[in-house]
């Protein structure tokens, strides 16, 4: 079809319809196959790095509350072992926390891994032990030293030293803001990028929970009602089962489908799940059985396809 | 018409029992190592994982289940990067990168180490000369916390004292390590500066040779300059190393970053990143033995000659180390899994 060489640029409600997702990324494996990977959001990163520095301040803390608790004990040359050590630990911690977590076959730090997201190559290549060290050898440029230029500032540097490293870290912290891939300095530098890396269940599949000794029989028009962004947020709706949501959804499509045969016992809520239920699988079947012959109808506006 | 069985759900329970077999040997292999699998399970990862590739590209034309494609999409992406991702452990990581990792990657920053090396003398050079004219500059050169008492006000005694005698012999470890973390910092930031154009690590090493260069300025202004010498190179030739090593990967990632060459910017920007990253690591490596030698080795040996051993002695080590030829087949191994994967996808 040559009419149809550029495609207008969908708009916003197809977007959602869609699942059209800015976030992701095609990855293509060996094998010939895209991968689609989702772009962790700022926000999530952002969580994930409160975590992780929370536990290294945890730990920096308790540090030096055993070092007071030790010292005053202690003398001379066990006094200067504990020292040695306690300075030791904080630049291992600062500077390989994050190294160490990441080195892992999970590629994630802690605080990671709860926001369940992970780190990997931007060209799907492995994820190299020089390409963690140089992703996290740059938050020392990017967090601790404008930190520390914050800290100092306080006793013999002026205000501006302050107003300085807070446009500096400014544009570091902001930097996965202005670009496409959300990437840090340091993921600029070392060719990763950071992904989400859910772990989803398979729940069970909702058209076959039910067999077909169900009351609920629907004609071709009543069907077509919908199309699959309304799918979608069906099964959605169904998912989350909050029994407010689905009296008012059940009353909403009898009446969008004119449902005819007497309605007024649909108003259990088992019987209204029951109802949905069934209206679900009918859509689905209908509209899988569209797909199959290469037809996907958006939703209800996309009249024109649904009419063979 | 709702039928009894969809065809996607049909689907879906023919091939359910293979994608949780799948799952389930990847958690095992997360939460342990993949040696943790039985020879039956290794053999029958591969076929699963196609498998279930082959289910998501169908489910993603077929199926209207989000559900479904959720679910086998976020198991592909674990698959993937199960079996082709990293399974080293961190000590495997540890081992290649002491046996072939850190050298090869020395060796390709030769010129730079070179310009680095270069950059430092002459900041040596220049600082020598002014302090050499004009004890005043000494200040413009070291901060005074470093200098404390070697400043030229100081007797030709007093400055001898300083080289010999540190006062009591407590506290040598604690001095080692604060050198060795306050040592590391500026090598990371001669690394991490390097991306904007190599201007402020290029500075960096060279103010670095300017606090030696005016240091042994003035102990040889009192004629202590063989003495001065002892005194820095014990740790010195590691430590200075470590430091124009450090230049030297920020100066390349500056200069892939100006001129990427056949690549594009961010690609090239990101393979100089990961080849000097290693350099990086073991420059701390190296900084960590240059404060050993510095807060411990040299408080205790006051011996000129056998500083200076000690000192040209470990350069040695450190340049057979990293210069020794090596066999093709010890090239790091993650560079040739690397370059395999490539070759697979292109």
């Amino acid at each position: 079809m040559s009419q149809t060489r550029k495609q207008p640029k969908p708009p916003t409600y197809l977007k959602k319809a869609y699942n059209f997702d800015k976030n992701i990324r095609s990855m293509v494996t060996p094998e010939g196959f895209d991968l689609r990977l989702r772009l962790a959001k700022v926000g999530t990163r952002f969580w994930a790095f409160i975590v992780d520095f929370i536990i290294i301040v945890a730990v920096i803390l308790t540090l030096i509350f055993f070092l007071f608790w030790l010292l005053p004990a202690s003398v001379g040359a066990a006094k200067e072992i504990i020292i040695s050590i306690a300075i030791l630990v904080l630049f291992f911690l600062r500077n390989f926390y994050f190294m160490f977590f990441e080195m892992q076959p999970k590629a994630a730090t802690l605080g990671k891994r709860l926001m369940k997201i992970r780190v990997a190559d931007r060209r799907g290549g492995h994820l190299t032990a020089g390409a963690i060290f140089a992703r996290n050898a740059m938050r020392e440029i990017e967090f601790f030293l404008p930190l520390g230029m914050v800290f100092s500032s306080g006793n013999d540097v002026g205000g501006w030293m302050a107003l300085l490293a807070f446009v500096w870290s400014m544009i570091f912290l902001l930097f996965p803001l202005f670009n496409k891939d959300r990437l840090r300095v340091g993921d600029l530098i070392a060719g990763t990028w950071v992904i989400q890396a859910p772990r989803n269940r398979l729940s069970k599949d909702l058209s076959a929970a039910k067999t077909n000794h169900e009351p609920f029989t629907f004609s071709n028009e009543q069907i077509d009602a919908y199309g699959v962004k309304e799918l979608h947020v069906l099964e959605n709706i169904l998912r989350t089962d909050d029994p407010k949501i689905i009296n008012k959804v059940t009353k909403r499509i009898i009446k969008k489908i004119k449902w005819d045969e007497p309605s007024n016992y649909i108003d259990v809520h088992k019987i209204q799940r029951k109802f949905l239920s069934a209206y679900y699988a009918a859509l689905r079947g209908k509209l899988e059985m569209e797909l199959l012959f290469g037809v996907r109808r958006k939703d209800k506006f996309d009249k024109a396809k649904s009419k063979k | 018409m709702a039928t009894a069985s969809l065809k996607s759900h049909k689907f879906r329970t023919e091939r359910e029992a293979g994608w949780k077999r799948l799952e389930l040997l990847l958690l095992r292999i997360e939460n342990r190592s993949l040696k943790s699998l039985s020879d039956e399970d290794m053999i029958a990862l591969p076929g699963l994982y196609r498998a279930t590739l082959s289910a998501l590209s169908v489910a993603r034309a077929t199926s209207l289940d989000q559900d479904v494609v959720a679910y086998l999409e976020s198991l592909t992406a674990r698959a993937y990067f199960v079996i082709y991702g990293n399974q080293s452990s961190i000590f495997e990581r540890i081992n290649i990168f002491f046996k072939t990792g850190w050298p090869l990657a020395v060796q390709s920053l030769k010129r730079e180490t070179l310009a680095s090396l270069i950059i430092t003398v002459l900041g040596v050079l220049i600082a020598y000369g002014l302090v050499h004219n004009n004890p005043d500059w000494y200040f413009s050169f070291v901060p005074e916390g470093l200098a404390g008492d070697r400043n030229p006000v100081a007797t030709a005694e007093q400055l001898k004292e300083t080289l010999y005698h540190q006062g009591e012999h407590n506290g040598l470890m604690t001095f080692a390590t604060f050198l060795f973390s306050h040592n590391s910092r500026i090598a990371i930031f001669a690394f991490a500066l390097g991306f904007a154009f190599a201007i402020p690590s290029v500075a960096l090493i060279l103010y670095n040779g300017c606090i030696l260069g005016a240091f042994i300025a003035l102990f040889a202004s009192k004629g202590l300059g063989f003495e001065v010498g002892g005194w820095l190179i014990i740790h010195g030739t590691t430590e200075i190393y470590a430091i124009i090593l450090a230049g030297a990967s920020g100066i390349k990632i500056g200069w892939t970053v100006a001129f990427p060459g056949k690549h594009n910017r961010m690609d090239a920007a990101a393979k100089a990143g990961k080849e000097t990253a290693t350099v990086l690591g073991g420059v701390v490596v190296m900084l960590f033995i240059a404060g050993l030698l510095e807060g411990v080795g040299r408080q205790l040996i006051t011996t000129d000659w056998v500083r200076y051993s000690i000192g040209l002695s470990s350069l040695a080590l450190w340049l057979t180390y990293f210069y020794m030829p090596r066999a093709a087949h010890d090239l790091n191994s993650e560079d040739w899994e690397q370059e395999a994967h490539k070759e697979v996808r292109s």
